[in-house]
């Protein structure tokens, strides 16, 4: 029966969180992950947020979480939000390959990574594209080639996100050079320290090294360190991007958040002389911030009642970037030509700043993850049944 | 927290749908098109031994005694099969409001027999409303509610002159109706009568946000259907990825349209009087989809999509139809934008099923329980 109304023991768990964050969450904002001084200060909220077992509130105890069902997770996200606490600089691997670990990895592999993620011991890098393999990720090429109990990694990837600080990257590499297309490729967790391995930091639009090219020469990792099945890493990539990407990569209360600022920015400005189609978009936004909230409040519940994920987990990537975008582009509009101005630091311009980050930032929501080209593909193929060709 | 349909709710909607499925196809509707009633009485006997028209009707009325929820779900597999019948009108519109008369102690002697007709078949009621210009099916109507500024009446059809006019969707049978006020048919009048009306202008709006998600599902259908099997240049039109994308656009509005008019069939369900800002996001989004897929529909399909012939008129003109009905989009933009603006919304990622008990500031006005007026 539907009932939307929290139970006591979500209410208490939202109090409970509520009243942790009000007491840790660092009062001046963190600078951006993307610098080193902003990247030491992320990891040491993270070790503050697994102090109090907030690393991941769905993983088990017994790896550093809660053993939360997924209607606390979006408590938890709601009160993480509301409180502005400090962006999470592990999300690659917390959010992605946690999930994927948790799902494929051997204990050995669980016991050994998934605490020091949960802590922000290691922060983890991703490594699926490479130069010629974007959008079309089957034709990745870098090799992993089996030597004794050690593969020897030879290739290159690209836009590895957080690859200029991270401590280790996890990405899908070729390990049986015959083979084509999605065919013989595994996922392998590689230490960014490992010899052989060279970073190359890429400013992203604001400037920042955000991401970065990783170029592997005769590196030796272990075959321990590959997760799941040698020639299993299309499938394990496929799997783990329907459900916990689809679910947990952008939680809605960060939406929620951006409109509620956004129609407080707009309440603010009212009386300013103001593109008449404004309005129609603040309110465009607060709806549609909310329609994704409720689908994935749908979503959860669905699958706490024993249902599989539906084909939302396509659509939700290409409904939350564009939303994203909006969201951003009609803050610029409400400020006019302030919007122009940098981050400064000085408090007056620090609103200003921050929509302007943000815009900055949703340029790349359509494009990571999988274009939103892609992911309509998909959808036409996969979910309308559309003829590929 | 559970924001999901019972088994029981989605079997009683798959029952509905299969029906309508086996007995409402476009030559079935086109039919009745040069018809004098528009109507289909076999059609409407069948609906009525389903259950339609009792559905909304408490168990103490001998009614089925579903609740808005249930509704809604229904009301979207009646939009599916572009269902010209007012059977929507009268499950989801009529017989609440009839329902919500009785509820406050209000009505006149004829309230309760003409529920009795409408659960059986014999009476039927068209319902107008100061929001519609006009009415529906009231042509051959036995009974007429109508609500004005500040009160309702229920009328006999020959207390009512009407005077038919053509809509754009022909399955659809407007008129315009002119009647005396007369006391001996009001039912209600000063603020209950203005509060019944504002849930049952809730109610048809989110009748038709639900239709709406149902045709604009139909459209994307059929637009697959007919992109697979048309070729040009030696190949599906299907493969193109100009073609993929409108489809894909409007499936991605409508996943995101059901969970909103979900939370407010919920929140009429529990709380009627307060389910302004719900509802007029329901339909909001609903209209959006309607629209999108209309046009996408119409567009994926060319010159077919331009004729008379093809049946993706059908359900495009029905969009078109109802996405004005129960007030426009800029009647429910202004509702959303008066209480964006009030200071005290409640707004942000902890408040999307309302106010919670953390904050028992009652002062606050949120979107589950939102009273605009207040």
């Amino acid at each position: 029966m539907m009932d939307l109304v929290y139970t006591p023991d979500q209410e208490a768990f939202r109090a409970e969180v509520r009243a942790w964050l009000a007491a840790h969450v660092p009062k001046v904002p963190l600078a951006s992950f993307d610098t080193a001084e902003g990247f030491a200060a992320h990891r040491e909220w993270e070790r503050t947020l697994a102090s109090g077992n907030w690393g991941m509130v769905t993983w088990p105890e017994s790896y550093g979480g809660r053993g939360c069902d997924l209607i606390q997770w979006l408590i938890f996200e709601e009160e993480y939000y509301r409180a502005g606490a400090p962006a999470r600089v592990n999300q690659n691997g917390v959010f992605l390959l946690g999930p994927t670990l948790m799902e494929y990895g051997s204990e050995a592999q669980k016991a050994r990574f998934l605490p020091a993620m949960a802590s922000g011991e290691e922060i983890w890098a991703q490594g699926w594209s490479e130069p010629n393999a974007g959008s079309d990720m089957a034709a990745i090429r870098c090799q992993a080639i089996r030597d004794g109990d050690d593969y020897v990694i030879n290739g290159q990837k690209i836009w590895s996100t957080r690859a200029v600080y991270a401590d280790w990257v996890f990405g899908l590499f070729r390990t049986d050079p015959a083979s084509e297309r999605h065919h013989g490729l595994s996922k392998i967790l590689v230490p960014l320290s490992a010899q052989g391995v060279t970073v190359r930091p890429i400013p992203q639009l604001n400037g920042l090294p955000g991401f970065a090219e990783i170029f592997f020469d005769d590196v030796r990792v272990s075959v321990d360190n590959r997760l799941g099945d040698e020639g299993a890493g299309w499938q394990i990539a496929m799997a783990t991007a329907g459900f916990e990407r689809g679910l947990m990569l952008r939680s809605p209360a960060r939406f929620q958040q951006a409109s509620r600022r956004l129609v407080s920015l707009y309440r603010q400005h009212h009386g300013d002389l103001m593109d008449p189609a404004v309005e129609d978009d603040v309110l465009r936004c607060y709806m549609d911030a909310e329609a994704y909230a409720l689908s994935t409040y749908q979503t959860a519940s669905r699958l706490l009642q024993g249902g599989s994920i539906g084909p939302e987990a396509s659509c939700n990537k290409i409904f939350w970037s564009e939303l994203d975008l909006r969201i951003h582009d009609t803050a610029m509009r409400i400020l006019g030509a302030r919007a122009e101005v940098e981050p400064s630091g000085s408090s007056d311009q620090e609103d200003l700043g921050t929509w302007l980050d943000g815009f900055l930032f949703a340029q790349s929501g359509p494009i990571y993850a999988g274009t939103n080209e892609i992911q309509r593909n998909i959808i036409a193929e996969r979910v309308l049944g559309m003829p590929r060709r | 927290m559970n924001f999901t349909y019972s088994a029981e709710q989605i079997e009683f909607r798959d029952v509905l749908h299969a029906l309508l499925q086996a007995e409402v196809g476009a030559e079935r509707i086109r039919a009745r098109w040069d018809t004098a009633s528009g109507r289909d009485a076999a059609l409407e006997a069948q609906l009525r031994d389903f259950g339609l028209y009792s559905l909304m009707f408490p168990e103490s009325l001998d009614g089925l005694g579903l609740s808005v929820i249930d509704c809604a779900l229904l009301a979207e597999v009646c939009g599916r099969a572009a269902l010209p019948e007012p059977a929507v009108e009268t499950m989801m519109v009529a017989s609440p409001l009839l329902v919500d008369v009785l509820d406050r102690g209000l009505g006149n002697g004829s309230v309760q027999a003409v529920i009795e007709g409408v659960m059986s078949g014999d009476a039927r009621v068209a319902v107008s409303h100061a929001i519609n210009p006009h009415v529906n099916f009231v042509e051959d109507a036995h009974w007429v509610i109508a609500g004005v500024a500040d009160a309702i009446y229920l009328l006999p059809r020959d207390k009512v002159e009407v005077t038919p006019l053509k809509s754009v969707d022909p399955s659809r049978r407007i008129a315009k109706i002119d009647f005396d006020p007369e006391e001996q048919y009001r039912l209600a009048e000063g603020e209950a009568a203005a509060a019944v009306l504002r849930s049952t202008l809730n109610r048809g709006a989110l009748s038709v946000a639900a239709q709406l998600v149902g045709l604009s599902e139909v459209l994307v259908e059929q637009s697959v259907r007919y992109a697979s099997d048309r070729e040009q240049f030696g190949r599906a039109i299907g493969v193109n990825q100009a073609i993929k994308h409108h489809l894909a656009d409007v499936a991605v509005q409508i996943e995101y349209a059901r969970p909103v008019i979900a939370r407010a069939a919920y929140t009429l369900s529990v709380s009627p009087e307060r389910a302004d800002i719900a509802v007029s996001h329901a339909k909001l989004a609903a209209a959006r989809v309607g629209l999108l897929a209309a046009r996408h529909g119409i567009q994926v399909h060319g010159a077919m999509g331009y004729t008379w012939e093809c049946n993706v008129h059908i359900w495009s003109k029905r969009i078109w139809a109802l996405v004005r009905e129960w007030g426009d989009e800029g009647f429910h933009k202004n509702r959303l934008q008066q209480w964006l603006l009030q200071s005290n919304a409640l707004l942000g990622p902890e408040f999307t099923f309302g106010r919670r008990s953390l904050l028992p500031d009652s002062r606050v006005s949120d979107p589950v329980s939102a009273d605009t007026a207040a």
